[in-house]
């Protein structure tokens, strides 16, 4: 388990890189760092479908980043109630990691979860419906409402992407249409 | 128990970010890394100590499988996350082009 835990520190010296650095551009690249590491950290434990659409959607989400960043890397301000401003913060995750420790006490030990849902689904799930991989007998029968669900989702994503996105919509008569593209 | 607060560790991280940063795009990042931390945690509490991943094949018997519900619910939620940033980040090239600024404080004003 030692390289979980390499893994882990890994990730987190790259989010907090990611938080610090001035360069916008460099610090969505280390976002990226921190995804591939994520993926990893999911063929460890024993994840394998679950880490190949992290990888996918990794990629992806870098390309739209860089998108967005290109050539638009401008100071922004610091001046202001910066000490206010981070005390609140702090607190704020204070309150947050008290909260969260105290919950932790109640979880399963690491390594033993207690699978009360998923021991059905093991059993039977080769006699229910025929497919070896049981995650994906999971989304795509016995749970395959939530999959649903999900496409609803993200096609609603879509529809306001497109809807945010798009320049031309109805002018009024004698306003001129200005379009640059991108 | 420490890999669990490690994974915490990584969520203040995006937090912190979210809740202090300036700037559109390094709280659209605090929130991806939020989002990471999450998933992680998530296939971390469905781990099982020397299993193996939830495929069976002909050759080994079934003894011991790590949970396979968690991992379908995280395959899901990521797929939606990739949705929600992709609609963050529309707005905030929205945003920059009306306002010409990334920076959340001189976004105040209404402008019609």
């Amino acid at each position: 388990m030692i390289e979980l835990y390499v893994l882990l520190i890994f990730m987190i010296i790259g989010a907090i890189i990611a938080i610090e650095m001035k360069d916008i551009l460099s610090s969505v690249i280390a976002v990226g760092a921190v995804g591939l590491g994520l993926s990893i950290a999911l063929l460890i434990l024993k994840a394998p479908d679950v880490a190949i659409t992290q990888l996918v959607v990794e990629i992806l989400c870098l390309i739209i980043l860089i998108r967005a960043t290109l050539k638009k890397d401008l100071p922004f301000s610091t001046t202001g109630r910066w000490l206010l401003n981070t005390l609140i913060a702090a607190g704020f995750i204070m309150v947050f990691l008290f909260v969260a420790i105290k919950a932790f006490k109640d979880l399963p030990e690491f390594g033993y979860p207690i699978m009360r849902v998923a021991d059905t689904y093991l059993k039977e799930g080769l006699v229910k419906t025929g497919a070896s991989n049981f995650v994906a007998s999971v989304i795509l029968d016995f749970r395959a409402y939530d999959t649903l669900g999900e496409a609803t989702v993200l096609f609603t994503a879509v529809i306001g992407v497109l809807a945010i996105i798009r320049r031309i919509g109805r002018k009024k008569k004698d306003e001129v249409v200005e379009e640059d593209d991108e | 128990m420490i890999i669990y607060l490690l994974c915490l560790i990584l969520f203040c991280c995006g937090l912190y970010c979210i809740l202090r940063k300036r700037n559109i795009i390094k709280i659209i990042l605090g929130i991806i890394i939020a989002e990471y931390a999450v998933n992680l945690f998530f296939i971390l509490v469905a781990y099982r100590m020397e299993g193996r991943s939830p495929i069976l094949s002909s050759e080994v018997e079934i003894v011991n499988m790590v949970d396979p519900l968690p991992q379908a619910l995280v395959l899901t939620a990521i797929v939606i996350g990739l949705a929600t940033t992709t609609l963050l980040v529309a707005l905030a090239m929205r945003i920059y082009e009306k306002y010409k600024t990334f920076d959340i404080t001189k976004i105040k004003e209404l402008r019609g």
